[in-house]
């Protein structure tokens, strides 16, 4: 853009908006290659060497930290230990979060008072909420024990036994992300035209479940998708529990607490970047046909 | 008899989701000699609420955390807004070169979650002598691609016809987008900083990273170091200390209710 047409443009208002575009924008692009772009290329260029932070020298690797990752016996865990949480939390936050949304959403009077109850553990810290759970479900001292032991059932050691960890992170997982797919489900829920209902009523659907099932749930299809999706990256994301929790005793490290302690307890700087790259490629998978959705409504 | 059902099915569940933060608050003043109470009556023999939250405050720092936790999240909020609001406005309303190309590379980064960029983002600030630091805690959120999105697609329902007004009255196009575009999305703003104030008061992982001086850290990292210090010593006041970290979040959703589920929903139903 050279100066006379700049001039020139700032005759018509239209055009003038072609170098003030630019000018609006550079702070944002500034910061999205500094943030983004040129963090992202760093990130694989570590990733093919054995780079460890404040070494002197380092070595290209090649495909090597990739190959020692599927071989490391503690990433695999990491892997596995992530997939049984995503494998209790998506199917139980999604379908308890639909029930709840569906109850709630018949209610007219009590409507915002459920969905604040409902609503409250995705805003609370989970770091301090972590550590309420962990008082909750001690063996002797927490109220979740004495009713189990109430009702007659031994007392479970849900934080002492290695092989209820993961689970019983799961369940503080459910617990926190409910109330966010709720109002997913809430949203989807008022988009359904009222009529359906009225047309399917007449057209025999006689039973709420019947209803349910010709109606409310195929529009819900997009939602439910949708629900799915973040649930599961949020999912692949566990951080705060194991940390509090856990810390990744008796082989409960998941991706990102395993990767954690790669890359900022012992300083692996390469390998860690490799493990970043399969994070992230996990993530891009859930999130592609989100993305494309997104990306569909920006172009129409 | 079936017309209550719903209600009780909700009454249950909502008494399993809220069970933590009323345990919270009972253990909080209840005095460590009553912790093997495991009643959940609501009125303590002896009320040790004073005590717990003294001794929470003066173990550590908890007025400090609480502070940075101010300072980072309104430092992140204030940078986010300056820099996505003209971004979005271009993107809705004026022309120039690349930008589909922006908007695509805006979506793109709309996936790539934070903790992807940490590596990288951790080892230059390293290099850069600036971990331990407010900046180093707020500086890989300055840019929200998410509030990009968001603004643009609410810009966008902004009649074009009052900007070619406002031109022709000699509005500057800085003051067509801070005073008439935005004033038209308030509500999106106010959704927006509810979300990002939430995420980053909240957040661990970063803190975690470039955070070890316990004297800029956020509330998170100080509850984490916190229980580590108290393991299992007194419950009361570390109870106390969870419920001083939760109960801003918790107020400002009691307050702006609305504004929070909008915040949400708008990620993506919309």
């Amino acid at each position: 853009m050279t100066l006379t047409a700049t001039f020139e443009a700032s005759a018509r208002p239209p055009a003038r908006s072609v170098p003030r575009g630019l000018v609006f924008v550079l702070p944002a692009v500034l910061l999205l290659l500094a943030i983004y772009i040129v963090p992202i290329i760093v990130l694989a260029g570590f990733s093919i060497t054995d780079y460890r932070l404040g070494a002197m020298n380092w070595d290209f690797v090649g495909a090597r930290n990739f190959t020692a990752a599927f071989a490391d016996p503690v990433f695999i865990r990491a892997l596995a230990n992530t997939a049984l949480y995503a494998a209790i939390v998506i199917p139980a936050g999604v379908f308890i979060a639909l029930g709840i949304a569906l109850l709630v959403y018949g209610r007219k009077s009590s409507r915002a008072f459920w969905e604040t109850a409902y609503f409250l553990p995705v805003t609370a810290t989970l770091v301090a909420m972590a550590t309420v759970w962990q008082f909750l479900l001690h063996p002797s001292l927490g109220p979740v024990n004495t009713a189990i032991t109430w009702a007659g059932f031994d007392p479970v050691s849900f934080l002492g036994n290695p092989a209820l960890l993961i689970p019983t992170m799961a369940l503080i997982g459910v617990w926190q992300v409910l109330g966010f797919n709720m109002v997913l489900f809430l949203a989807g829920l008022t988009a359904i035209p009222r009529d359906l209902h009225e047309a399917a009523r007449i057209d025999g659907a006689k039973s709420p479940i019947d209803r349910f099932l010709t109606v409310t749930w195929p529009m819900l299809g997009p939602t439910t998708m949708f629900v799915v999706v973040t649930t599961s990256i949020s999912a692949f994301k566990v951080f705060e529990t194991v940390a509090v929790l856990t810390k990744g005793r008796s082989g409960s490290e998941t991706l990102l607490y395993a990767l954690y302690l790669e890359g900022f307890e012992y300083s692996n700087t390469g390998y860690a970047a490799a493990l970043t790259l399969i994070f992230l490629a996990i993530v891009l998978i859930l999130s592609i046909g989100q993305t494309l959705r997104m990306d569909r409504k920006v172009h129409y | 008899m079936l017309r209550f059902l719903p209600h009780v099915v909700l009454a249950i569940g909502a008494a399993i989701m809220l069970l933590p933060f009323y345990w919270m608050a009972l253990t909080s003043i209840r005095s460590p000699a009553e912790i093997f109470d495991i009643s959940l009556w609501p009125i303590p023999e002896t009320f040790s609420g004073g005590q717990n939250y003294a001794q929470a405050a003066n173990t550590v720092p908890m007025a400090r955390f609480m502070l940075n936790g101010v300072i980072v999240c309104s430092g992140i909020l204030i940078v986010q807004v300056l820099t996505a609001v003209p971004a979005a406005y271009a993107l809705a309303k004026l022309q120039f070169p690349g930008r589909r190309l922006l908007m695509a590379l805006v979506i793109a980064a709309l996936c790539v979650p934070m903790q992807a960029l940490a590596l990288p983002l951790f080892v230059g600030l390293a290099k850069a002598n600036l971990l331990n630091t407010y900046f180093a805690q707020m500086a890989p959120f300055f840019l929200s691609v998410f509030a990009i999105f968001l603004f643009r697609q609410s810009f966008r329902s902004y009649p074009d016809e009052i900007i070619e007004a406002a031109r022709m009255d000699g509005f500057t196009e800085m003051e067509i987008c801070w005073r008439l575009v935005l004033r038209g999305s308030l509500p999106s703003l106010a959704a927006f900083s509810v979300f990002s104030v939430v995420a980053h008061w909240n957040d661990l992982y970063w803190p975690l990273i470039v955070v070890s001086d316990m004297a800029i850290a956020p509330p998170p990292l100080g509850m984490l170091f916190f229980s580590d210090v108290e393991t299992g010593a007194n419950y009361g006041a570390l109870m106390a200390g969870a419920a001083m970290i939760t109960a801003p979040m918790i107020v400002c959703f009691l307050l702006a209710r609305r504004s929070f589920i909008a915040g949400i929903t708008m990620t993506g139903v919309k």
